[in-house]
């Protein structure tokens, strides 16, 4: 059964890249993510503030199992990288990674 | 080619100088993101799908190598290892970290580019046609019109806030190469009965939502007045354009809205009022560019002659070389487009292979095409044969100029923050269906425009075939449309009707040139045909 | 907190406050007017020899009908103050001043030094505006100054 649930995501200010909020600090790597609440205005306001990160915000999601999957295939693109350039992917040795965005 | 005075760079270094500023302001909390975005925009920096995008501008699509080499190097030294060169003749870098930017656009200043104005509301880059000054069919080398339009366009005070981005095409040919009328004004130079050279204008032109063949709005300015021109057709769209929904903004709703008649009766009456204000340019500084392109080096008496013995290089010939205005010499297109690759993508030895190839054999220049390929614009017809195995052992040999697989095809989704569908997967599948190359060239002229979105940066609405990718409950579909031109005879494509899953659109097409080559008569194009015998036998065949 | 004006203009500033365009049209005696982003500039010529103060409204950085407007209003000959009010961030004030802005009341106050520091950002200009300043093309080929 996976349960949906709300993650915050952004991108590293300096670096650019894709992030998501742990509950204690950002990863790059989507199953990191927590699920949010009412808290998300507070941890995004917080977080700005900090100037580490930008274009933050709160996304729908569906964890199951340790793993988190986005609802939306933008953000699933965004979870993995370019699915045609897998190479620069966060999974540039799967060959099939692609298919986890459909 | 142009190149810059001492005013022209510390033009340059000084927004490098001031980009330097804002990028400290931002990281240091002085500026929030709301007040940088549209600092960082005027400098082409995104904020993409996976990272910072940085879109370079090439002035009129002309590059000289040692730009081109920079722009390998760059992509080695702050990307990863590659750029994709756009529709609007500029190239982007799709992993840029924001403390970086300053010196990239500090290393793009030291060969005479920059960022300036790739994005934002205000007077893009702009784009000319990529045979320019090397056209047999030219009245005149548009490029020096172009630069002097860069050069008022550059921190033009007045109009840095547009309702909307602008950007300007200009041709000197009936020939369109650069689908100037789908711009937000689109200048053809032209010559009148007397011998004068002057400016056709044409406003309001456009893709997007809501796609747009620009109409002739003054026939023919002086073209020492073309800057005055320009500053009352912006000043009016800056007064009147619509500032209340982004989706209305560009000129070319105020156009339609208001008529084409009553714009250019507030551009003519502005028109006057600026002509009293001596701003243009004089002639000199007109003279003092065109000095500058005139004679790329061209050697005169030289053989048209050409050894075809080798099959493979005699089929690239005939498709990705075209007739030079100098004997002996010929347009050489190199194709950005390989089956199963990425249209637009070069990687940084490519681009750097490209360079040293424009410096043995072209003059040392460069063009970037709005179709996203290369154009190496004067090549002596005896280099031929060497240019082409250079290019070929790289990957860049693929003859398919103007064919089916030649296709123009946006990032989306892939890379884009703003698409709905993913644009290169499916040119991709297209390239691999249709890779018998013997095959494409029964098919023969054949336009294939892909976005990812509507927004349009694949020019769907002006291919032959074009492919709009949607968002339907969040699985990625493809509209199909036929019938779109961008040529002197520019037309919009019509939707042939409900969507089709990646590989059910690649099976449309596939049926849609059935249908052509089943109908066709004569030399016919896949356009002419369609245009000839309408919709209904490709709807028939499609969803029949 | 006191409203920071930065100001280069060597008379003395206007006492009255700024009016409407409708109320300063019904007033005979008015002398400072402010004009919004929609508001037709050139509805002032008639008035432009008892006008002293034209305030142009920003109420949103990103409107830019105020450039045109005080750019139309100096090449049709308007002298007295024109003063940009709203949101007028540090990074648009070199353009305002080339567009004929020499005043400046940000909702946001900004440090006579930090605008110092903005107008010199560019060291030369490629356009022929209304702020005096020789274009490129003039310094080429020896024309003479504005």
């Amino acid at each position: 059964m996976s349960a949906k649930i709300k993650i915050i995501t952004g991108n590293d200010l300096r670096t650019g890249d894709v992030i998501w909020w742990t509950g204690e600090g950002w990863s790059r790597h989507v199953d990191n993510a927590v699920a949010v609440d009412h808290d998300a205005d507070a941890i995004i306001a917080r977080e700005n503030a900090r100037q580490v990160v930008t274009d933050t915000h709160v996304i729908d999601a569906f964890a199951a199992d340790g793993t988190v999957r986005p609802a939306h295939i933008k953000d699933r693109i965004r979870a993995l990288g370019p699915t045609v350039r897998l190479d620069l992917s966060l999974k540039p040795a799967d060959p099939q990674a692609g298919n986890w965005v459909i | 080619m142009y190149q810059y005075d001492q005013h022209d760079q510390a033009m340059v270094d000084a927004r490098v100088a001031e980009f330097r500023g804002q990028v400290a302001r931002r990281l240091s909390g002085e500026l929030t993101e709301d007040q940088f975005k549209p600092l960082r925009l005027k400098n082409g920096l995104y904020l993409q799908l996976h990272a910072y995008m940085l879109r370079v501008a090439v002035p009129y699509g002309t590059l000289n190598s040692a730009q081109m080499r920079v722009l390998g190097d760059i992509a080695d030294k702050y990307d990863r290892g590659y750029g994709h060169f756009t529709t609007r003749q500029n190239i982007q870098y799709n992993w840029i970290k924001l403390a970086d930017a300053p010196d990239i656009l500090a290393d793009l200043a030291k060969v005479q580019l920059h960022a300036i104005q790739t994005s934002g509301n205000c007077i893009r880059n702009t784009t000319a046609d990529h045979f320019a000054g090397a056209a047999a069919d030219e009245v005149a080398d548009p490029r020096p019109y172009a630069e002097l339009l860069r050069q008022w366009s550059t921190f033009h005070p007045e109009f840095d806030y547009l309702p909307r981005k602008f950007k300007v095409a200009i041709i000197a040919s009936e020939t369109d190469r650069a689908a100037m009328r789908l711009h937000d004004i689109g200048i053809q130079i032209v010559k009148n009965e007397a011998g004068e050279i002057g400016c056709k204008f044409f406003a309001g032109g456009g893709m997007g939502r809501t796609p747009m063949i620009a109409p002739c709005i003054a026939e023919f300015v002086p073209a020492l007045q073309m800057i005055s021109f320009l500053e009352a057709a912006l000043r009016v769209y800056n007064r009147h354009g619509r500032r209340d929904n982004k989706y209305k903004a560009r000129i070319k709703i105020l156009v339609h809205e208001i008529g084409v008649a009553e714009y250019s009766r507030q551009v003519q009456e502005e028109f006057a009022h600026i002509l009293t204000l001596g701003l243009e340019p004089p002639p000199a500084e007109l003279d003092r560019i065109k000095a500058m392109f005139a004679d790329p080096g061209l050697e005169t008496g030289l053989s048209d002659d050409l050894d075809r013995s080798d099959p493979d290089f005699a089929l690239w010939v005939d498709q990705n070389v075209h007739a030079h205005k100098q004997p002996g010499y010929a347009i050489v297109t190199i194709s950005l487009k390989p089956t199963g690759g990425i249209p637009g993508d070069a990687t940084a030895d490519q681009i750097r292979l490209m360079a040293d190839l424009a410096r043995d054999h072209s003059l040392d220049e460069l063009r970037v095409s709005h179709a996203q390929n290369i154009v190496l614009p004067h090549v002596k017809k005896a280099d031929l044969y060497r240019v082409w195995q250079a290019l070929d052992a790289a990957g860049l040999a693929t003859p398919n100029l103007d064919l089916i697989t030649d296709i123009i095809a946006c990032p989306g989704l892939d890379y884009c923050a703003l698409a709905n569908a993913r644009s290169i997967p499916l040119a991709q599948k297209i390239t691999e269906r249709f890779a018998d190359v013997g095959r494409q060239r029964e098919l023969g002229e054949l336009k294939l425009k892909i976005s990812g979105c509507i927004n349009a940066c694949g020019h769907h609405h002006a291919g032959h075939i074009g492919i709009l990718g949607v968002d339907r409950k969040g699985v990625e579909n493809y509209q199909l449309l036929l019938g779109g031109a961008e040529s002197a005879d520019t037309s919009l494509g019509t939707i042939t009707g409900p969507g089709f899953s990646e590989d059910g659109v690649v099976d449309a097409i596939e049926k849609v040139t059935d249908v052509y080559l089943a109908r066709r008569e004569g030399a016919e194009r896949f356009l002419d045909t369609y245009r000839r015998i309408g919709m209904v036998p490709f709807k028939e065949a499609i969803y029949g | 907190m006191v409203e920071t004006v930065l100001r280069y203009r060597t008379d003395e500033p206007v006492a009255d406050p700024a009016v409407t365009v409708d109320a300063f049209a019904a007033q005979g005696n008015a002398t400072a007017v402010r004009i919004e982003p929609g508001d037709d500039a050139l509805a002032l010529l008639p008035y432009l020899d008892r006008l002293a103060l034209i305030e142009v409204n920003f109420p949103s950085f990103a409107d830019g009908r105020g450039y045109s407007a005080a750019r139309s209003l100096r090449e049709r000959g308007y002298t007295g103050e024109l003063r940009a009010v709203g949101d007028v961030l540090l990074d648009q004030l070199s353009h305002m001043r080339r567009c004929g802005f020499d005043s400046f009341a940000p909702d946001k106050p900004i440090s006579a030094e930090a605008a110092e520091a903005a107008f010199a950002t560019w060291p030369e200009v490629y356009q022929q505006t209304v702020d005096g300043r020789r274009p490129i093309w003039a310094a080429r080929h020896g024309t003479k100054d504005a």
